[in-house]
């Protein structure tokens, strides 16, 4: 009976192979989507999958690109590298021609390395660690977002050549994304001779209060302010200084360029600069893109949709420029033709940043973020 | 310049050290009376501050002077806080009296969780703003960069509960019935002390200090979530076992040297350390005297 079992397992298992190699020969573009799926971290995933869904549907509906259909293939990597590397070797053996992902910095880390190996191409639309393009390791990697050094050479440069002071303190939250921003901005600042930095230091997350170091910010004589992390600390920090009549200008970055701190700050908010992703709200394809979200599920787009949806764009339009579906035709035209996306007009540098995808500052006044221009 | 820096620092971890001196009070009288550490205290702390940020949340609404919707909701929260001291006590702790002090422990631990969680349900998870109540004091001008109208209150505020404390521990019935069953409780029973009124009354002093605390710091740093109870209340933790847990003179000694350490560490070498400083010196001041800097060593009878 056991054997018999087995045997019938074995016919099963072969049959569904054999259906799925069947399937493999009608002549589509295999697409793959990677990125977290299930698990905590899913909403930064699940975005994505939702964008190429709806662009994939489209543009079958309008007969393909260059006559073919596009098939969709949705590995899930869960966020970790252990996994990501597994999901990327299934996608090689799927034979996909690029991968729109993944989500997380370190398994796109993890995944590159093997798709740089077998020649597919991986566009992220989130992973922001600058060592995936500025090593030069993966010349297969391309993003349509902007690195997290980006943010601090642009808030380094704002309060240099705008602001015009000299004297700083920067300071972070000794988290991994407050203080990998603070080690930029200190990085640029020791790097331009206009600037000095007077004080670094990393404070306590949660701690009952920051005198101390409100104290020592104070008495380093900084001009400015430039702290990396979240919003709780920024708002605990900048109330603090305001009610010791400490008024000089704190820049921050996106982890506070959030309406909870204009909230929790209050009138103490007023003023603070920060920088955050350039707006692109008005922009006729955002506003087409989240209709389409909209209209599909029924709710506003999570994470990383609208670069999600951009990455997908910018692959149609290489492999229709290009008229071919293999890594250099693909890459070559990546980085040569310019595309409309919900991020503007982009195309991408030699490295695989996107140019024309950026940061923007922005300042606190009368209780909402207003873009500086 | 220096001697302002060294004044600034030092008047710093005076105010950081009454917030702390408020919590511990709480734990080192719960211990001295049924030697149990209470670690659902923070989370008392957390309820008070959440309390006044209601009620003044309410009250603004009325427009009415902002002092005048400190002092309410202060007091609200005080009382608010008190019987949920109490009614912890009688559900947690009373049943486990008398066990071994390992299930009162667990059983904090548990209260702990569970008033967090519940507050976070009932509530929120997100940061909220606490309204800045406090006006600005027109003679604190010229010391402005020293320290803030709330840190002054603050310190004021520490400085009378610390006086009329002494005055109730000292000098009244109940202080000495408190002193009497810190001391031992069987023979104080046998005298005719009800033991459950002391311990009660000792768990609506320490509530009432730590909610105290807990409006006082949240109009200082503008804030407050469910979990802010948590971490402070390790701190005071650590500055009652510093000063010897039990003795309440030693708690207020334990958090200002605490705060002092933290002050100085964070102003003289990094904040970076700031944690490490505090933990640091509690190692160091156990190694020498294990039973804390003023506690009394536990005679073991054999």
């Amino acid at each position: 009976m056991k054997r018999l079992f087995a045997v019938l397992l074995i016919v099963l298992l072969a049959g569904s192979l054999a259906f799925a190699g069947g399937d493999q020969e009608g002549g589509s573009i295999k697409i793959a989507v990677a990125g977290p799926h299930s698990g905590d971290l899913a909403s930064y995933g699940l975005p994505t999958v939702k964008a190429a869904e709806i662009l994939v549907e489209k543009v079958n509906a309008a007969g393909g690109l260059l006559g073919l259909q596009v098939e969709l293939v949705i590995e899930d990597d869960v966020c970790k590298p252990e996994v990501a590397t597994n999901t990327a070797a299934k996608l090689v053996g799927e034979k996909v021609v690029a991968v729109i992902g993944h989500i997380c910095s370190g398994a796109t880390k993890a995944a590159m390395g093997i798709y740089n190996d077998s020649g597919i191409l991986a566009i992220s639309p989130s992973a922001t660690n600058p060592g995936l393009t500025q090593s030069g390791d993966y010349p297969n990697f391309f993003r349509t977002i902007a690195p997290d050094d980006a943010q601090a050479a642009l808030e380094v440069a704002f309060a240099l050549d705008t602001l015009g002071l000299s004297k700083f303190a920067v300071l972070h939250d000794k988290g991994d994304y407050g203080k990998g921003l603070a080690d930029f901005a200190k990085l640029y600042l020791e790097e331009d001779s206009r600037a000095e930095v007077v004080l670094f230091e990393g404070v306590t997350p949660g701690a009952v209060d920051y005198t101390a170091v409100i104290n020592k910010i104070n008495n380093s004589g900084a001009e400015a302010v430039i702290f990396g992390g979240y919003h709780p600390e920024a708002s605990k920090l900048i109330s603090q200084m305001k009610k010791r009549a400490m008024d000089i200008p704190f820049i921050s970055d996106d982890g506070v360029k959030d309406n909870t701190f204009i909230k929790v700050a209050g009138e103490y908010a007023e003023g603070v600069y920060a920088s955050g992703p350039m707006d692109t709200a008005t922009n006729a394809i955002t506003i087409l893109a989240t209709k389409e979200h909209q209209e599909k599920y029924g709710e506003e787009p999570g994470a990383f949709y609208l670069n999600a949806y951009a990455a997908v764009l910018a692959l149609f339009n290489a492999i229709e420029v290009s008229g071919a579906t293999d890594y250099e035709s693909l890459t070559n035209a990546l980085r040569t033709s310019y595309v409309e996306t919900t991020l503007g007009k982009i195309k991408f540098d030699a490295k695989g940043d996107a140019e024309g995808v950026g940061f923007s500052m922005y300042q606190v006044q009368n209780g909402e973020y207003i873009e500086l221009k | 310049m220096d001697l302002q820096y060294f004044f600034e620092l030092f008047v710093g971890g005076l105010t950081k050290g009454s917030i702390y001196a408020l919590i511990a009070l709480g734990y080192t009288m719960v211990y001295g009376i049924i030697k149990l550490i209470n670690f659902a205290h923070g989370e008392i702390y957390m309820i008070g501050a959440f309390t006044a940020l209601i009620i003044a949340s309410a009250l603004s609404f009325t427009g009415m002077n902002p002092v005048l919707i400190f002092l309410i909701s202060t007091i609200l929260a005080i009382i608010f806080s008190a019987s949920y001291g109490v009614t912890m006590e009688k559900i947690a702790y009373k049943p486990l009296r008398g066990s071994q002090r390992l299930s009162g422990l667990i059983s904090a631990i548990g209260m702990s969780m569970f008033l967090q969680n519940y507050v976070l349900l009932a509530q929120t998870s997100d940061f909220l703003p606490f309204p800045n109540l406090i006006p600005e004091f027109k003679f604190l001008e010229p010391v402005k960069s020293l320290i803030s109208p709330s840190g002054f209150i603050i310190l004021v505020t520490t400085a009378i509960v610390m006086i009329l404390l002494t005055y109730l521990i000292k000098f009244t019935k109940t202080g000495k019935a408190m002193r009497a069953t810190s001391q031992d409780p069987k023979m104080s029973q046998l005298l005719g002390i009800n033991i459950s009124k002391v311990i009660t009354m000792t768990f609506i002093i320490g509530s009432s200090t730590a909610a105290l605390g807990g409006v006082l710091i949240s109009t200082h740093i503008g804030q407050l979530n469910f979990y802010i109870g948590f971490i402070t209340g390790i701190k005071a933790f650590v500055a009652a076992v510093l000063g010897g847990i039990g003795s309440i003179p030693g708690a207020v000694l334990g958090s200002f040297v605490l705060a002092w350490t933290e002050s100085f560490g964070t102003g003289y070498i990094s904040s970076d350390y700031e944690d490490v400083f505090a933990f640091l010196f509690l190692i160091i001041i156990l190694i020498f005297r294990p039973s804390g800097i003023l506690g009394r060593p536990e005679n073991k009878k054999v």
